[in-house]
């Protein structure tokens, strides 16, 4: 084995983000690293590369107990990194970025020209014959900047690669490109970490998979033997034995609100059709970076669709920007509420009037009197728990700090409101009642479109779910269609699924 | 061509016409006494910029020079003044406490995480402060040894003086020029202004550099207080007052980009010789308030921002392209 850890523990303040955790690499293998958010594989690999220090455990690298303490002592003892996030610096020459903190000098003053030869070595073999070293790095594509990155770290470590979601922002071309240069390494004998949210990817690379879940390590398999439905099952973690309570019972479709055709955005979710009827609850359901939020942030305008029409019956909907989607009467609760969310220093009372007043325009201020008669109107309709409407949302709890966000948006009376993740980090009781909420909301006519990792939840509250998978609407259940099992089908199920959910 | 050479060519390019235009006017601009005059008035402002291009290169700022050169002014007469000590021991002292004082704001931005911009301002009041403590007047000085660095020229073709404080001035850009661009050292500055967080990555020491950065910006501050009380025979407190944006001015006029990571030191001698050149120009013309110096550089900065911006929005349409 070229890398072992053994019992590996880390926690954080309040949490337990590895717990005994395993994990093996050997030479000239591809090893997945999967999990969903949370599930501690960011931490194993910032254990491994020295950022965190672990609470308890072994890393063995070639037999030898090693503790780095930081990125550079880790690059020193042979394990490299590559981020999703090019960690280079656009800003230098590609030879610069190859060499640094190694450019050959003479008398204190780097060699120019020797600095060029020792990059051009070191990217002789990657395919890269078309770059020249002497230009700036941030000229090339972010997937030449990729290799280069990769060819940094194997130069600099040459043992252990762990590639972070490598392939996150690249297209299919430049995947394979990358792919070659991984098999590639994978031939000179490196033992390298393959991070990615896309299954396609992991099963075209990997040779065998670990997977973790809440800070565990649920199991390692060749991934050649491993079932992708079964797969899913272990990141996912539900047991199937039961079939979940459905909250919704059949209810008539309203009239037809909206109709989204063709909406895509390149890079973030391919083009899918979406209609929207009065008072339904759609969930959208996939794994994480499948496109969930994607598709979100596109119809909210925040990543405006560069093709598609959305339209209502008085006609056509511009979606360019999220105020004009505001204005066409849409909200979004974006998923992390902390930096998107609140406004963390504000009083109660001014975060729900927020919006209300951006929509009025800064000239006509709310009268003091009705923000205060408005916010405690949704402390009491919303079950808002804060001692008074002054107090600072940060004060709260995650629950009724999500609470406030759903009563700015519900001041605003929209007909559309797009909720990602609304029950995440906050507590079962108020889980509960955000739950009751959306069924009352929509009782009274608005439209709902519901994302969440919690297939209970989905299930309890939605009238339909479209599942995404790999930035495509895949499919769609209906009513009765609605549950697990059928879900996580759907987001096993490689097959391309003609006719995506409408 | 690298694009981020871009602004340094138009800095030549503009500099170069704007001289053309002069000398249409005025021929005898071309004369090597205005060209010594050029040099040497703008010694002081040359060598405070080389330093302020390596703090902007990394992303930073640094506006305690102005009041650093106001206090080594008036350290130097006070000392000379009221001990026996020989000048060139003086200046030794001197770089020695604009060193230290440099780096020390450099640990405090680091250690503290605080931005450059408000450590520096308080540096500013703090250097400010100590020469006011030193003296409230303006202090001759008149050590023999300063008439003999005075008198120290090179006469050229034509009458111009090439003094010795436009030679510091050069040795200066020249040094700075090899440290930015051809050291280890260089390149973490670079790789600081282009992001902290991925040059930590990277095996930048990011603390040991910024510490560096700023004792370089305070050693070259001492240096220019040096020349410049050899330019005036003087030190006066209240000296040199807004010097700092000016080197600033100068650096993005040079073509440097002020939020760190792109940029060349020559094309900073380049902004300082453009901005002696529209006063020499004022001169020249007789009937121009000074006031049009600031009007023109104005313009100029908002110029060179534009460029930078156009230049960055081009690039990444390229990038885009290819992408």
């Amino acid at each position: 084995m070229l890398l072992t850890v053994r019992d590996l523990t880390k926690t954080f303040p309040g949490t337990l983000a590895l717990d005994g955790v395993r994990f093996d690499l050997r030479a000239g293998e591809v090893h997945a690293l999967l999990g969903e958010n949370g599930a501690g594989k960011s931490t194993l690999i910032k254990c491994l590369t020295g950022v965190h220090l672990r609470d308890r455990g072994e890393i063995k690298l070639d037999g030898t107990p090693v503790s780095p303490t930081s990125t550079l002592e880790a690059q020193e003892l042979g394990i490299g990194t590559v981020y999703q996030e090019v960690n280079l610096l656009p800003n230098l020459t590609v030879a610069e970025n190859l060499t640094f903190g190694r450019q050959p000098t003479r008398f204190g003053m780097v060699s120019g020209r020797r600095m060029r030869a020792m990059a051009e070595e070191m990217l002789a073999g990657y395919g890269l014959d078309h770059v020249n070293v002497s230009r700036e790095l941030g000229s090339y594509s972010v997937a030449v900047q990729q290799i280069v990155a990769i060819a940094r770290a194997v130069a600099l470590s040459g043992k252990v690669l762990i590639l972070d979601e490598p392939t996150a922002s690249l297209d299919a071309r430049e995947t394979e490109t990358l792919f070659d240069v991984v098999r590639g390494l994978r031939e000179r004998g490196l033992g390298i970490v393959f991070i990615s949210h896309f299954l396609d990817q992991v099963y075209d690379l990997s040779d065998r998979l670990t997977v973790l879940r809440n800070g565990k390590h649920i199991i390692t398999a060749e991934t050649g033997g491993m079932e992708r439905l079964d797969l899913i099952h272990h990141m996912l973690g539900h047991e199937l034995e039961e079939a979940e309570h459905r909250g919704v019972a059949a209810r008539s479709r309203g009239a037809e609100l909206l109709r989204f055709e063709g909406i895509a955005r390149r890079g973030k979710v391919e083009p899918f059709d979406l209609t929207v009827h009065r008072g339904e609850v759609i969930g959208l359901a996939g794994l994480l970076g499948s496109g969930r939020t994607e598709t979100a942030d596109t119809l909210f305008g925040r990543t405006p669709p560069d093709q598609g029409t959305a339209r209502d019956d008085t006609g056509d909907i511009d979606l360019t920007t999220p105020r004009a989607a505001i204005a066409a009467g849409f909200g979004y609760a974006p998923e992390d509420r902390k930096t998107d969310g609140i406004v963390a220093e504000l009083s109660v009372r001014e975060n729900i009037a927020l919006a209300l007043q951006a929509r009025r325009g800064w000239a006509r201020p709310i009268p003091r009197h009705e923000q205060k008669a408005l916010a405690e109107d949704y402390i009491r309709r919303l079950d808002i728990r804060t001692s008074d409407a002054e107090k600072a949302v940060g004060d709260l709890s995650g629950g009724n700090q999500q609470k406030v966000v759903l009563a700015r948006w519900l001041a605003m009376n929209p007909r559309f409101l797009i909720l990602d993740e609304p029950t995440r980090g906050i507590d079962v009781g108020a889980h509960a009642e955000i739950l009751r909420l959306i069924g009352e909301l929509t009782d009274e006519g608005m439209s709902i479109l519901l994302i969440s990792s919690e297939f209970d939840e989905l299930i309890a509250a939605s009238d339909r779910v479209i599942v995404v998978r790999d930035r495509r609407h895949v499919s769609q259940l209906v009513g009765e269609e609605v549950e697990t099992d059928r879900i996580i089908r759907a987001i096993a199920d490689h097959a391309p699924v003609e006719g995506a959910a409408t | 061509m690298k694009t981020s050479a871009l602004p340094l060519y138009a800095t030549i390019a503009i500099f170069l016409i704007a001289y053309f235009l002069c000398y249409l006017q005025f021929p005898f601009m071309l004369s090597t006494r205005v060209i010594g005059n050029l040099l040497t008035d703008n010694a002081y402002l040359g060598i405070i910029a080389v330093g302020m291009t390596i703090v902007i290169l990394s992303g930073g700022i640094d506006l305690s020079v102005g009041s650093v050169i106001a206090f080594s002014g008036v350290f130097i007469a006070v000392l000379l003044r009221d001990t026996g000590l020989h000048p060139l021991a003086v200046f030794v002292l001197l770089l020695a406490v604009t060193t230290a004082f440099g780096a020390a704001m450099g640990a405090l931005i680091h250690g503290l995480d605080m931005p450059p911009f408000i450590v520096t301002l308080a540096g500013m009041f703090l250097a400010r402060g100590a020469a006011y403590m030193l003296t409230i007047d303006s202090v001759p000085i008149e050590a023999p040894f300063y008439d003999f660095l005075q008198d120290l020229y090179y006469k050229m073709p034509g009458g111009g003086r090439f003094t010795l404080i436009a030679v510091i001035m050069l040795l200066a850009v020249a040094g700075g020029m090899i440290l930015a661009h051809r050291t280890r050292f260089g390149t973490a500055v670079y790789a600081i202004g282009g992001g902290a967080h991925t040059a930590r990555l990277m095996g930048v020491a990011v603390g040991r550099t910024t510490v560096m950065i700023y004792a370089f910006s305070g050693f070259m501050a001492g240096l220019s207080g040096i020349v410049f009380s050899i330019y005036t025979g003087s030190g006066y407190p209240l000296a040199t007052v807004g010097t700092e944006l000016t080197a600033i001015a100068t650096v993005v006029i040079g073509g440097t980009l002020l939020t760190g990571g792109a940029g060349y030191v020559f094309g900073t001698l380049i902004g300082v010789l453009t901005m002696g050149l529209i006063q020499t120009y004022i001169v020249f013309d007789g009937s121009l308030s000074s006031w049009w110096t600031k009007i023109v550089i104005g313009g100029l900065l908002l110029l060179f921002i534009l460029l930078q911006k156009g230049l960055l929005s081009v690039g990444q349409r390229q990038q885009g392209e290819a992408g």
